[in-house]
């Protein structure tokens, strides 16, 4: 498994590249910056030393101008030994030395012509008792006094020296550090984000192999990966339902639709095995196995519709529909149907309400509804109407068929006065191939409610399922365009 | 009647002969939407039937093109799309009919003779008579034996549908999209309901009925009982 980064893997984060950018900006930024530090603050140290050094000079050659020279090598004498004193020495014109603080004294004589200071190496002359001196290193000017005397004063650098050297080894532990820090958030980053990425990855692969109640891993951190997790965690809910779904009405189809296969099978089978004596039975047979397939067809088709306006995202085939009309042409269609079955059909249709739809599926919507209404909506049975009022020539049972609207949108309600449904088995309704008769002796599939709910969802429009005490109120909200 | 079958599904072109020719049409066949073009440019038939899925020239193209060139036969078009705005399509592209697969054979024979009357009958005629009954299409009155019958305005225009076919089997699905203009499972037995009301207006204490009820088919008008 390659739970455990490779090296590889670790360069092809994009943690990698960013770390890489950051180190190399971060790097030649301190570079610069420590760079024109250090070059402003030597020169800084250079013009501070030379001041000194001139200022040295000046004095040195007023003390010689005003007293005399055996004053001046006093006055070096007196300095020259001092704690942090300046380098001097004084020679006479052919260069014996008069007086000064120093053994040895190397430069270029080219450099020392020159009015600017320069740099010198010279021994300190110690009190005897300090053996071992080293040659340090200066930076001097060279002045020739009156009478041929030439006096160098100069200032010793090694301090100056010490601390650049200072500063350029602390630039140099600086890198180290940086970019050891920098490899270790890179190591830190990488293996975080593949640790998340291989989690999520492995998730996918399980989701992908066939287990749909896996979930991608949310760590609650709130970061992109956890957002992006969760949108993806809310897409596999929604392709769960739809597999639930699927496999349901894969459960029914086979049971609903392989009974009365099985059935047709069968007596054409019987039918084969001993045929009957006269062809009007044969011909009774014939015509009952057509009627069967004839109801398959429409359960196909009524499937393939759900389907289809389940899978349709709405507005396609949406335009604007007079409500109030269709309703009205759907009541006349059906009235001859109710009185039929002793049933009456009452309406109360508010006029001109319009809405965004397709005239064909709301009337397969209402159709089915007021098929069920006169199907189950019966008053009461036989037995309990003789206990009634006898004399009433009510009809068997009413079907309501209301209509109204408020603030963008209509309401339908179709009602039926007959027993009900129980409160449990009221959300069990609409589901494909559920049939309340349990004798399933009606005429029907069980799908009318579910075409019904898919074609309420399709216009964007919500199925609720009340008891109107007594009867069942199929309540459905559509909205209206503004 | 000369009918012309344009279908790729050889049993199913065989099928539809068989039954043709049984009701007493001479049907011709044809594979492929090319050849259905060839034939139906060389003969004179009285109906088309061409599937939507062809092999080498799809059906409604072979329709549109037959249309271009001025063929005014009329055509049903089959096809397994069964959806609203499928058949809207058909019918654009220059169908005269749609109907959807799986078919009753009945269906498809009554939309048949349905279109081949049509084109004998193209002219309007403004009164329709079966026996004694008696349809004006101006005055929108109805008479039985000179006495007035009073109907609503939709069993008016289910009464013109029938007798405008008079003699032809009127299956409930013609019924309701051409008399409702309805493209869908009404589920019950809606029409054989208004059918009913309507023979207990026209044909209630005649001796003779006119509406009759064709078992697994649907329903004729005429005056003659065979």
């Amino acid at each position: 498994m390659s739970s455990v980064p490779t090296p590889s893997r670790l360069v092809r984060t994009t943690a990698f590249k960013l770390t890489l950018v950051y180190l190399l900006v971060f790097a030649a930024l301190s570079l610069g910056l420590i760079g024109y530090i250090s070059a402003t603050t030597s020169r800084l140290f250079d013009r501070q030393l030379e001041d000194e050094i001139d200022r040295e000079i000046a004095q040195l050659d007023r003390v010689y101008r005003t007293f005399s020279l055996f004053q001046v090598m006093r006055t070096i004498n007196r300095r020259g030994y001092r704690p942090g004193a300046s380098v001097y020495h004084l020679t006479d014109f052919s260069g014996n030395p008069l007086a000064g603080n120093v053994s040895d004294l190397i430069f270029e004589p080219d450099l020392a012509a020159q009015a600017d200071a320069f740099p010198v190496r010279y021994m300190r002359i110690r009190p005897s008792d300090e053996g071992g001196d080293v040659s340090h290193r200066a930076l001097a000017k060279l002045v020739v006094l009156g009478g041929g005397y030439r006096l160098l004063v100069g200032r010793d650098v090694e301090d100056r020296i010490a601390f650049s050297t200072i500063i350029k080894q602390s630039i140099r532990y600086a890198i180290v550090v940086v970019v050891a820090l920098a490899l270790l958030s890179w190591l830190f980053l990488s293996r975080s984000v593949l640790r998340k990425v291989d989690a999520v990855a492995a998730s996918s692969r399980q989701i992908v192999a066939g287990d749909l109640s896996r979930r991608l891993p949310v760590d609650q951190s709130g970061d992109e990966f956890d957002r992006l997790a969760e949108s993806v965690n809310s897409m596999l809910d929604e392709i769960n339902r739809l597999h639930a779904g699927l496999q349901e009405v894969s459960q029914n189809i086979a049971h609903d639709l392989k009974t009365p296969l099985t059935r047709v099978r069968n007596r054409l089978d019987e039918t084969m095995r001993a045929p009957p004596h006269s062809p009007d039975e044969l011909r009774a047979v014939l015509a009952a196995a057509s009627d069967e397939c004839d109801q398959l067809i429409r359960i196909f088709e009524a499937l393939l519709t759900i389907a289809r306006v389940e899978s349709q995202s709405a507005g396609l085939t949406l335009s604007k529909t007079d409500l109030s009309a269709l309703l009205a042409d759907m009541a006349e269609f059906y009235e001859p149907a109710a009185e039929d079955v002793g049933m009456a059909l009452e309406l109360e249709i508010a006029p001109a309400v319009t809405i965004m739809g397709e005239p064909n599926l709301l009337r397969t919507m209402i159709a089915n509804l007021i098929d069920n209404a006169l199907k189950y909506g019966k008053a009461s049975s036989p037995a309990a109407d003789d206990t009634g009022d006898g004399g009433d020539d009510a009809p068997a049972g009413r079907v309501r068929l209301t209509l109204t609207q408020s603030d963008g949108t209509a309401h339908v309600t179709v009602r039926d006065y007959g027993k009900g449904v129980a409160a449990a088995d009221r959300p069990r309704l609409s589901d494909r191939f559920v049939r309340m008769d349990a004798s399933r002796s009606k005429p029907g599939a069980g799908l009318g409610l579910s075409m019904v709910k898919a074609i309420v969802g399709h216009h964007g429009g919500t199925l609720r399922l009340d008891d109107a005490a007594p009867g069942l109120a199929v309540k459905i909200d559509l909205p209206c365009p503004s | 009647m000369k009918v012309l079958v344009v279908e790729d599904d050889v049993e199913a072109a065989a099928y539809l002969q068989r039954g043709l020719a049984e009701a007493g049409h001479a049907v011709d066949l044809a594979e492929d939407g090319v050849l259905g073009g060839a034939k139906a440019g060389e003969n004179d038939y009285d109906v088309l039937i061409v599937d939507r899925m062809l092999p080498k020239k799809d059906g409604l193209t072979l329709i549109a093109e037959l249309r271009n060139t001025g063929k005014q036969v009329p055509i049903l078009v089959l096809s397994a799309l069964s959806q609203v705005d499928d058949r809207v399509k058909g019918l654009r592209a220059g169908g005269d009919d749609y109907l959807t697969k799986p078919y009753a054979f009945t269906e498809l024979l009554a939309r048949v003779e349905a279109l081949g009357r049509r084109k004998q009958t193209a002219e309007f005629e403004a009164i329709y008579r079966v026996g004694d009954l008696v349809l004006d299409r101006l005055s929108h009155t109805v008479t039985r034996n000179d006495e007035k019958v009073l109907l609503q305005p939709r069993e008016f225009r289910l009464l013109e549908y029938l007798m405008r076919h008079a003699g032809q089997v009127v299956t409930r699905t013609m019924l309701l999209e051409n008399v409702w203009d309805y493209h869908f499972d009404p589920q019950t037995n809606v029409i054989d309901v208004h059918i009913s009301r309507l023979r207990g207006k026209i044909d209630k204490g005649f001796e003779k009925p006119l509406l009759h009820t064709v078992r697994g088919a649907g329903y004729v008008i005429r005056a003659d009982a065979e």
